[in-house]
């Protein structure tokens, strides 16, 4: 048994995001980077794999040679290898492009017996490549997962949907991706933190894995970013004052919903 | 003439409210370009259901009716939109973003080799072209995007595009029984107790945050919300405490969402939560903090302690709702 995981390093989500003067991306300037926080809860599901089955963990990710600082933390928290795609500037933010290229990825590194992956990669928000990569591999997959467990060749998997669960079983191979709710991810221990440099990453580019980056950014394109804007800034609020007579207050506040914004 | 397919969603058998929306937006772009829309409908004795999907503009809808398809499988519902997608030659794929649309999406845009716009806000055509708007970085920014040379399938936001009546009844075509093995099979439903509304779907969200002091206090969040018909979400803090199911997260690792109006009851506004509500339409909030940034997004608001604030705002609200 192997598993492995797909990883995106993304900015972190206490980001303040400012665009850049291509008007299409982000300015990076102050960005911190960190492991999507979704593919942390896919990474210690396969660490608790591991640890009940043996089963070793290969991290994948797709991205400039930043993201190879979120391999490192990965196999500190537990991985075993780690597996490093570089490039990813031209594809930012289309999904179908970046699962083709983990899709041979895991042809060239694999077979796993599990993926894992968070619901999405948070950033670009698609919450596509986990699916789409099943796809191309011929595997079932199940996104959202808050529960799982992993018998003997199968699976059984809960998947948040809007006002509830849905049970889904799946032979394995399969694709899971991560929800919120899955598991409490570790900190890595020093002496995981110590062992994960001496781990030799196994760097490809996309034309080693027989894949044409400048075609899957550029004619071969299936979502594109034309523009990049910030939303226009609310002003103008009213702010009542609640603290000597909260009651008359909601009143008003109430009234104004009513008659003004029409929104009770 | 070019079409639009339009996935629609049912759950035991009825259509999903955010799915009409999808279709009352496929019409109205193809209106404006000379587009028709067709509609695909896979499900267990849902062959009435399809006819009136007419009434949201679809001219014609494609029924794949079959036991296995009563609930969501994946792999199997792809096959059926395969087989309605080379019936009619879309220029572009719609369904409603919800859990199912952007679980299903994904295989179906590999599938078809289609590029997918997800979770979008906003679409036009410009110069034949779909030119989609989506929050990105959980609505910090936005983003207009296209499909590139291929058709695109479209995931639409619920609750953002209005769901438009006035179609005429729809021509329905059965589709051949869908190819291809089930492997990923939903087993059993588990129904939230209590039924509550979830926030992704709901048109109007309550939300508390540390500020109601303990778990037992989401009783007042609660009573707020069923007077409105409402959902209720939380932040993030509470969430990681254990007062309340992740479920309920609003924010940039919970839900994201777009809801007509948001009420926040004791949430300072932390830049991974104003980025998962601030698209809002109407967003109020009550918090004892002048300067919590929450205030910054809000049309509306009280500085003042909730626990005395939202009790005399039940007790108006119940007063106005039973005048009117």
């Amino acid at each position: 048994m192997k598993s492995c995981v797909l990883m995106a390093y993304v900015p972190d989500t206490a980001s303040v995001i400012k665009v850049a003067a291509a008007a299409n991306r982000i300015n990076e300037a102050d960005i911190k980077w960190i492991v999507s926080p979704y593919d942390e809860y896919a990474l210690e599901e396969a660490i608790r794999f591991k640890e009940a089955k043996g089963a070793p963990v290969t991290v994948l990710t797709y991205g400039p040679e930043r993201a190879q600082q979120g391999l490192r933390e990965c196999l500190a928290r537990g991985a075993d290898a780690a597996v490093h795609v570089k490039g990813g500037e031209g594809t930012f933010g289309d999904a179908l492009a970046i699962a083709k290229v983990l899709a041979a990825a895991v042809r060239k590194t694999g077979p796993y017996d599990l993926i894992f992956a968070g619901i999405k990669g948070v950033g670009s928000d698609n919450a596509l490549v986990g699916a789409m990569v099943a796809e191309l591999l011929d595997m079932p997959h199940v996104t959202g997962v808050v529960k799982l467990e992993i018998g003997d060749g199968s699976l059984t998997a809960h998947r948040e949907i809007e006002g509830g669960t849905e049970v889904v079983t799946a032979p394995l191979p399969c694709v899971v991706t991560a929800q919120k709710g899955l598991n409490e991810p570790r900190y890595p221990s020093l002496k995981g933190i110590m062992a994960a440099k001496k781990v030799a990453i196994q760097a490809f580019a996309p034309a080693d894995l027989g894949l044409d980056e400048g075609a899957l950014a550029g004619a071969g394109a299936t979502c594109r970013w034309k523009t990049l804007a910030l939303p226009p800034a609310k002003s103008g609020g009213v702010i009542l004052k609640g603290e000597e007579d909260p009651a008359a207050a909601a009143r008003e506040l109430a009234r104004l919903l009513r008659e003004q914004a029409k929104a009770i | 003439m070019a079409c639009i397919l339009v996935f629609v969603e049912q759950r035991n058998g009825n259509i999903r409210k955010a799915s009409l929306e999808a279709l009352s937006e496929a019409k109205r772009l193809a209106s404006g370009a000379g587009w028709s829309v067709c509609a695909v409908l896979a499900g267990h004795a849902v062959a009435a259901k399809a006819a009136e999907l007419g009434a949201y503009g679809a001219s014609k809808v494609y029924v794949a009716d079959e036991e296995r398809l009563a609930r969501y499988s994946s792999e199997a519902y792809a096959a059926v939109v395969r087989e309605a997608a080379a019936k009619c030659a879309p220029s572009a794929l719609f369904m409603a973003g919800t859990a199912l649309g952007h679980d299903l999406s994904g295989r179906v845009a590999a599938r078809l080799g289609w590029g997918c716009l997800a979770d979008v806000t906003k679409l036009a055509v410009e110069g034949g072209t779909l030119v989609a708007t989506r929050p990105v970085y959980s609505g910090k920014a936005l983003a207009t995007v296209d499909g590139g040379a291929t058709p695109a399938v479209v995931t639409l936001r619920p609750n953002v595009f209005p769901a438009a009546t006035g179609g005429a009844a729809a021509e329905v075509e059965a589709l051949p029984q869908a190819p291809g093995d089930i492997r990923a099979v939903v087993k059993e439903i588990l129904a939230k107790e209590g039924g509550e509304l979830d926030v992704a779907e709901a048109d109007v969200i309550v939300s508390g945050g540390r500020g109601i002091k303990g778990p037992e206090n989401f009783a007042l969040i609660r009573e707020l919300a069923g007077l409105l018909g409402a959902a209720v979400g939380a932040s993030r803090a509470v969430v990681d405490a254990g007062w309340i199911d992740h479920a309920n997260q609003v924010g940039q690792t919970g839900k994201v969402v777009s809801p007509s109006l948001y009420i926040a009851c004791g949430i300072s506004g932390a830049i991974q939560h104003l980025a998962g509500m601030s698209s809002s339409k109407i967003i109020v909030a009550i918090n004892k903090d002048p300067d919590a940034p929450i205030f910054k997004v809000a049309d509306y608001g009280i500085v003042g302690d909730l626990f005395q604030v939202v009790p005399p705002l039940i007790a108006e609200i119940r007063k106005l709702k039973a005048e009117a």
